[in-house]
């Protein structure tokens, strides 16, 4: 049975302790984060005895904060031929996952004609949002299951008729009294027919009359408004026929669906309610390193990088189509990624693995900045609110780190095997749709239009045409009264592209500024996406024969645009105006600032030394090639 | 029957019964708790098949008349898998 949730989440405790401290928390009143730790429970350990203690739990929450907690309240009605009260605890915990306050009413066994058919029965009274007819074929046609082999060929097609029209009856006359959504199981076909394989020979066999119901009850189905089908037939298949059956419960108690596959079936009709309570997800933003492809595209390269159509890279092309499905139902996608925007744009335009392209996202937060950040502004650039996110990343610290920071959005638990990524977006029932309209299907195509109209083209033929494309214009002057406490600020705050990180305070930076050996220039950058500021700052220091950069960073926001070189390039052409021969500069590594850690090699510094505190570059100032990029206005004060 | 067995299954009751743990006892049945009918018996029954990893058949199940009872039986069969 596949486990969608396989994943221990950073905090890395055993239900038992989780329970306890969900205790805890709604004992002090952190009801927020209670509400995560129960659906954190929940997702760990999807067993019926754990959803007893969530629905529990939930109920308390829901009376302690006064019913505030922002869930969707649904009515679902079952209506059925077997027991089903065992899967309905564990249905409520899957629908609390989903943001959904799920209250049930579950018909008396067997009067599912009678529930419908009686204006007055507490169907009607219960006033569903949604019901489920489960009705299996040895109710729904007896004679067809039971007695196939005593039929004469027209007997059978009569029954299969007889079926068909018997549905439509209840339909119509469920319509005549509600507007609630009608979800009707298909029938299953046995699993060992009558005539053993004589029976798939003909379309007039057992299986074929009961998958000529199934179609009818289609066709019926469509006819009406809000009526659907919900495939049983498939689902009982997807998970094997006989381990989906349990034969000793069916005769005891009426429950022919063996206990490990409660919780799948729950998971069926979550398919449906998710989108009939209207909690989808508008957008699904994926991360790209070991999600989108194995590796590291920083790091591993182009030729390094996992994707392609055999094996390991198959698994990525794999969750690619399934991303592509998704897209095609009108959901739009979205890029999230820690890297620099040119590594990562070559490998989504260039690698030949790839079978998803820039174009195929509708917003691309490529960086070094906060995912969670990150995914607000996507949300506001898609003009959609972030409880209509969906997020999928391989590391399970990005994935609770936006579970922290915005626990509406949808974050899919994506399990540790990447042969399994494909199914966790296939499963995720907040992409269900049950309508399709041209402008879903046209939805991506739209926006990738827009997105041309408005010059935000994101594909293109190399990064210089891109950093051409931005119109940057970088102000770089030495530091005033104006710019000292932004100055100040960023040395304090900036931690990955940070050189040295040498925290400054303002009164440390005048007195710097006050001596003619230190130099402390600042650069602001603007571009054809507005005015980022005060983006960097770089202290240089004139000691003997050499300038050393004592301090040098940059804000993430601009971090891969060359920015970064037409700063070093200034700071090396006033050291050689100053006269001096060599210009170097120090890596300090700490555990956030590897963004930087190639800047110096990168601008054709040379490796000195590397000393337990760091390594020591050096550029050699007459044979430096160093300048800054022509597509930026550079306008120094 | 040993302390953990009991122990374990008393808690697999007290999430289907919504009762505290301490308040079972190995008396307690359908006569002593209220929401013990065939449905929560039902529930008992996958709970425990669920938590021991074990297969309850139709004779079983109708042993089950006690929380004590069920203990020994769960204890039956794990021994008997062994």
């Amino acid at each position: 049975m596949s486990d969608l949730t396989s994943n221990p989440t950073p905090g890395g405790q055993n239900p038992p302790d989780l329970r306890a401290e969900i205790d805890a928390l709604i004992a002090q009143g952190t009801f927020d984060i209670a509400g995560r730790r129960l659906a954190e429970l929940w997702r760990r350990d999807p067993a019926s005895g754990t959803a007893s203690f969530v629905i529990s739990r939930f109920e308390e929450l829901r009376e302690k904060t006064r019913d505030k907690l922002a869930l969707t309240k649904f009515k679902l009605a079952i209506l059925r031929s077997f027991t089903v009260e065992p899967i309905v605890p564990m249905l409520r915990a899957e629908a609390f996952a989903y943001g959904i306050d799920l209250e049930v009413h579950v018909g008396d066994f067997n009067t599912y004609v009678q529930d419908i058919l009686d204006g007055q029965s507490s169907l009607y009274r219960f006033a569903p949002n949604a019901v489920v007819l489960a009705v299996r074929t040895d109710q729904a046609a007896p004679e067809l299951w039971r007695d196939f082999a005593d039929l004469a060929p027209e007997a059978a097609q009569q029954a299969a008729e007889r079926v068909v029209r018997g549905y439509e009856q209840w339909i119509a006359a469920f319509r005549k009294q509600s507007e609630a959504a009608l979800i009707i199981h298909s029938l299953e076909c046995p699993p060992s027919p009558s005539l053993g394989i004589l029976d798939s020979q003909s379309d007039a066999g057992q299986s074929g009359l009961i998958r000529q119901i199934n179609r009818e009850l289609q066709r019926v189905s469509a006819e009406f408004h809000g009526v659907y089908s919900l495939d049983y037939e498939a689902l009982v298949a997807r998970h094997g026929s006989e381990h989906w059956h349990d034969e000793r419960k069916w005769l005891t108690a009426r429950l022919p669906i063996a206990a490990g596959y409660l919780l799948q079936m729950a998971r069926e009709w979550m398919r449906f309610i998710v989108p009939l309570s209207g909690r989808t997800a508008k957008v699904l933003v994926v991360d790209l390193d070991n999600t989108l492809w194995g590796g590291v595209i920083g790091e591993d390269g182009m030729a390094g990088i996992k994707v392609g159509p055999e094996y390991p890279g198959a698994a990525y092309q794999s969750l690619h189509r399934a991303l592509l499905d998704v897209s095609r139902k009108g959901i739009l996608l979205a890029v999230c990624s820690k890297n620099n925007f040119d590594d990562a744009m070559e490998a989504l335009e260039k690698h030949p693995g790839m079978l998803v392209h820039a174009k195929h996202f509708a917003a691309l937060r490529i960086n070094w900045t906060d995912k969670a950040q990150n995914l607000r502004e996507i949300a506001q650039e898609l003009n959609v609110g972030s409880d209509a996110l969906a997020f999928l990343d391989d590391n399970p610290f990005e994935r609770e780190q936006v579970r922290a920071a915005l626990p509406e959005v949808t974050v899919i638990d994506l399990p540790k095997n990447p042969l399994e990524y494909a199914s966790a977006v296939r499963n995720c029932a907040a992409f269900e749709r049950l309508t399709l309209s041209t402008e879903d299907q046209q939805r991506t195509e739209m926006y990738a239009a827009q997105k041309q109209r408005a010059g935000a083209e994101q594909s293109f033929q190399s990064k210089e045409d891109f950093f051409r494309f931005l119109d940057q214009e970088a102000e770089l002057e030495p530091v005033s009264e104006l710019t000292l406490a932004r100055v100040a600020q960023l040395t304090q705050k900036t931690n990955q592209f940070n050189l040295t990180t040498r925290r400054y305070t303002e009164p440390q930076i005048v007195k710097m500024a006050k001596q003619p050996e230190w130099h402390i220039f600042s650069i602001r950058v603007r571009d054809r996406f507005g005015d980022h500021g005060l983006v960097g700052v770089a202290i240089a220091h004139d000691e003997g024969e050499q300038c050393e950069v004592d301090t040098f960073l940059l804000s993430c926001r601009v971090i891969g645009r060359t920015v970064e070189t037409a700063l070093l390039a200034h700071l090396a052409e006033s050291a050689a105006q100053r006269g001096y021969k060599r210009l170097v500069g120090r890596f300090l590594p700490t555990k956030k600032n590897a963004p930087a850690r190639d800047f110096y090699p990168q601008h054709g510094f040379e490796r000195q030394e590397t000393n337990g505190a760091g390594t020591l570059w050096t550029l050699d100032l007459k044979s430096s090639t160093l300048r800054c990029p022509d597509w930026i206005k550079l306008k120094v004060k | 029957m040993t302390a953990s067995t009991f122990e374990q299954v008393r808690n697999v009751a007290s999430d289907i019964f919504g009762i505290p743990a301490d308040k079972i006892t190995a008396e307690s049945s359908p006569e002593t708790i209220d929401n013990w009918d065939s449905m929560q018996h039902l529930n008992l029954v996958l709970a425990i098949e669920e938590k021991f990893g074990v297969q309850l058949e139709p004779e079983d199940i109708e042993q089950m008349k006690n929380i004590g009872a069920v203990a020994a039986l769960v204890e039956k069969l794990q021994s008997a898998a062994r």
